[in-house]
């Protein structure tokens, strides 16, 4: 905790303001602290507009907490417990690899090594840290950079990756193996027959 | 009503009662490290696992309710290898550091451990560490060795009010804290401490001063506000090394308020443990004959009407009624117990007393406080008042006085005598609240009666409450708080001026020429012309001890067997836990000492006969722990004129809530939480 970055201090911005009337208004009356996570969100995109590195000081928590009249420590608490919050600086590209059982069964350990040499090197441009399930196991293993997903990866394919992302490219989203979405691998391994021809009734 | 069996016993319970409840009614214990009885159940440690017929899994006692038929079993094989293995989880990340762990002796988790935890550790890996954290000047963490059962965390939330821990991050990396490295800020942090069920919280003025088993046990009562908190007096030798409360559910339930717990290293700092004579304007050290014969001559040679008493706020009723008896044998009417100067009229108790009773704040609905923050004044009554509002969604309070947060919603109605004098209009907002409120109280601080207006203060107080419906045959919701321990019991002995008698401020500014001050610090002691010899009778060297010419040395409330009378009435006996340093002596005996030296002496040699004579001057006395709501007495009225009340504002008691008295402003614990802990003002202002 001796680490912790107050950065005092910290006001919404212009454009961030005009969007949190319509964020509380989603909320019954009494309710508004159900807006602490977009909120956060909110925050955390403004410091990344601003400053280029996506984070949520401790002292947007605070005008947070004091703008939906709940106590600091409880947003404190949502801050620390999802990892899509970072309660440090990140860079441009923050790496989250995920780590849990079925990405690491996949091979996450070779995605998490490129991402940390990618890290070593140009520390400016990428951070990484390792998350718990993304939720894209049958795509294992998954690599979220910033808002995206990048699926099916490898060492090699992972390092292609950050690569071109150092470029200044724009790699496309989803699977690096060209699977659809998350159909089998290679296409489809069933239903080849047209469904839509079959009668019906057939089977009854 | 549901009928449960547990472990073949038939038992009837509420409906609503939950299985560990029902357990424990039908005298089955239950072991268990989150649930707390007075806290909301979490659920989370998952120790009071149980059987219960037709349910497939072991479940969790303290969050199932009871259903009608349910058959439950508490001590079956699969319950204690259920309760095993939860035991190996909390171990494995436990630190085997019970012989350097303050907690050991007492700890939760070391005693299940005796019946539920294994010989050995089948954990192999790294053991998970925890950063410790800055709790302030009160509470040492050692957090590695936290459980998460979060106690702490609902205890700030829900009793205390003062939301500042919590559980940050989640799974491996979850920990407690309160995230911002800055103290507590509640009065009421200390208890966090016994809650704790094992030993990551700790008391740190306490760290590594004594094993459990090596303390004496003593109960007592606490003198440092009003509301006789009962707590135990842990010593050894002749230290006083703890104190800790006692359950007593109509007044402190199971808290203490901060001051209370840790003020006791001043118990050990700047005493005078023998008498001290000033001589050619210094004071020098005498024997008790020479103070005696000194004070006797002094005494003899001052007429009756010149010779005055002031009794302090931690005076024990023993040494007011001795006190007392002296002043009168003297032929002295000059008694004043009321230090602060408050406009308080001893003449009828419900004029002075906490009517509504303690309990009775669980049948309020409405309140309103004048000139009080009930939060620094009486910290764990303020806390009962707090889960009123809690529990009673029409709770209403509203607040004449200097702006403070109370833990709950509290409309601020203004600080000064007008915002008061407004209350009297029948149409004034909250006025119309309070009317329309089925129970609604009244509270009134010291610091609104030691006004020059105080008697005012008071009358327009009692119109609003009779306006307001609170007088009462069968509620009285009018409530006076007081902030001394002394103050109710000094008021029932009649320790007030007699007949013609000078009260604080005349015996202060010249109007007497012997001052007896017992324990009396909270004075201006400027006022005191030189000339008057001021005696004084007390346990710290503080200002009434500076300014005195004859000092002599008493005892503190740890030191002493006393009867203290709280706020709503309840007289209280605390025992003696240790006796006093060097030469000093319990105070009756030092009065009735000082009576024999000036061939006074008064009619009792030991202290049953001294409470005898207690008895007959106040039936209160003979029936201790007792108190009984009375009723309105119809026609009581008291004296002030509405009319004299001005528009001054009101101030509050105290500043800083940890240095109100000899004992705290000795303490150099309550030194550090003055300056550490943010002032209630600096906070509002942030």
């Amino acid at each position: 905790m001796s680490e912790m970055i107050v950065s005092e201090p910290f006001s919404f911005d212009e454009t961030s303001a005009a969007a949190i009337p319509a964020i509380i208004g989603r909320y019954p009356p009494g309710k508004q602290a159900s807006a602490v996570m977009p909120l956060l969100d909110l925050a955390q995109r403004q410091m990344a507009r601003l400053t280029g590195h996506a984070w949520v000081p401790r002292a947007a928590m605070d005008v947070i907490a004091d703008r939906l009249t709940m106590p600091r420590i409880r947003v404190y608490e949502v801050a620390t417990f999802y990892t899509m919050f970072h309660t440090k600086p990140v860079q441009k590209f923050h790496l989250q690899v995920c780590t849990t059982t079925p990405c690491w069964l996949r091979g996450s350990d070779a995605v998490m090594d490129a991402c940390r040499h990618a890290v070593a090197a140009h520390g400016d441009v990428f951070s990484t840290e390792e998350v718990e399930c993304l939720g894209a196991c049958v795509n294992a293993p998954v690599l979220q950079v910033n808002d995206d997903y990048y699926e099916d990866l490898d060492g090699i394919r992972t390092e292609a990756l950050l690569e071109a992302f150092r470029r200044g490219d724009a790699p496309p989203l989803g699977s690096t193996v060209g699977r659809q979405n998350s159909a089998p691998e290679g296409g489809r391994t069933t239903l080849f027959a047209d469904v839509t021809k079959q009668d019906s009734g057939a089977e009854s | 009503m549901a009928k449960v069996t547990v472990d073949g016993i038939e038992i009837e319970v509420p409906n609503g009662f939950t299985v560990l409840q029902a357990a424990e009614a039908a005298g089955k214990e239950i072991p268990r490290f989150c649930y707390h009885e007075r806290l909301s159940i979490a659920g989370n440690c998952r120790m009071c696992l149980v059987e219960i017929e037709k349910m497939p899994k072991p479940v969790a006692s303290c969050g199932q309710p009871v259903g009608e038929g349910m058959v439950i079993f508490t001590d079956t094989e699969k319950v204690r290898q259920a309760r095993r293995n939860v035991m190996e989880f909390l171990l494995i990340n436990h630190p085997l550091d019970c012989p350097i762990c303050d907690q050991g002796g007492e700890c939760d988790l070391q005693d299940e451990a005796m019946g539920y935890g294994r010989d050995h550790s089948r954990y192999l890996e790294n053991k998970r560490a925890v950063t410790d954290k800055n709790f302030g000047p009160l509470v040492k963490t050692v957090m590695t060795r936290c459980i998460q059962c979060t106690r702490c965390v609902r205890f700030l939330s829900e009793v205390a009010g003062v939301p500042e821990l919590g559980a940050t991050s989640r799974g491996e990396t979850m920990e407690i804290t309160n995230y911002v490295e800055r103290g507590l800020t509640s009065e009421l942090s200390g208890n966090i401490i016994d809650l704790c069920p094992v030993g990551a919280l700790t008391a740190k003025p306490y760290a590594f001063v004594a094993r459990t088993w090596e303390l004496r046990k003593t109960d007592s009562i606490d003198v440092f506000d009003a509301v006789g908190t009962n707590i135990r007096i842990d010593s050894r030798g002749g230290e006083v090394l703890r104190i800790l409360p006692r359950i007593n559910d109509a007044v402190n339930e199971e808290w203490l308020a901060d001051k209370s717990r840790f003020a006791l290293d001043g118990l050990k700092r700047k005493r005078l443990d023998r008498p001290w004579i000033r001589v050619a304007g210094k004071l020098q050290p005498a024997s008790w004959d020479s103070a005696l014969a000194a004070l006797a001559a002094r005494i003899a040679s001052a007429a009756p009407s010149r010779i005055g008493a002031i009794a302090g706020n931690l005076c024990d009723a023993e040494s007011m009624m001795a006190l007392k008896d002296l002043m009168t044998a003297l032929g002295s009417h000059n008694l004043d117990c009321r230090q602060d100067g408050t406009a308080l009229d001893a003449s009828q108790r419900e004029f002075y007393l906490f009517n509504t009773t303690i309990e009775g704040i669980d049948e309020a609905d409405a309140v309103l406080f004048v000139g009080v923050d009930p939060r620094r004044e009486a910290p764990v009554l303020n806390a009962r008042l707090r889960r009123r509002w809690v529990e009673n969604l029409n709770f209403v309070a509203g607040m004449i006085g200097r702006k403070t947060d109370v833990t709950y919603a509290c409309t601020h109605l203004g600080d000064d005598g007008a915002a008061l004098r407004a209350m009297l209009d029948p149409e004034h907002e909250f006025t119309k609240k309070l009317a329309a409120a089925k129970k609604p109280m009244m509270i009134i601080g010291q610091q609104a009666l030691a006004r020059l207006d105080g008697a005012a203060v008071f009358a327009a107080c009692w119109q609003i409450a009779g306006a307001a419906d609170m007088l009462a045959a069968d509620w009285h919701g009018f409530n006076v708080l007081h902030n001394a321990a002394a103050r109710v019991g000094g008021l029932d002995l009649g320790f007030v001026p007699q007949e013609g008698g000078k009260d604080v401020a005349a015996m202060l500014n010249g109007g007497v020429d012997v001052l007896w001050l017992l324990g009396a610090d909270e004075l201006d002691m400027t006022k005191i012309p030189p000339e008057t010899f001021v005696i004084y009778q007390g346990h710290h060297g503080d200002r009434g001890a500076a300014r005195a010419d004859l000092i002599l040395p008493g005892a503190a409330y740890t030191e002493k067997p006393g009867t203290y009378v709280n706020t709503e009435g309840r007289a209280q006996l605390a025992q003696r836990a240790i006796f006093p340093p060097g030469e000093a002596r319990e105070d009756w005996t030092i009065i009735r000492a000082a009576s024999a030296a000036l061939g006074k002496p008064l009619p009792y040699n030991d202290i049953e006969a001294l409470r005898r004579r207690m008895i007959k001057v106040s039936p209160v006395f003979g029936a201790p722990d007792v108190v009984r709501r009375i009723a309105h007495a119809d026609g009581a009225k008291p004296a002030g004129d509405v009319a004299h009340l001005t528009d001054a504002p009101f101030t509050p008691a105290f500043e800083t809530y940890y240095q109100t008295d000899p004992i705290s402003r000795a303490s150099p614990t309550m030194a550090k939480c003055a300056t550490e802990i943010p002032a209630p003002l600096q906070r509002a202002a942030e």
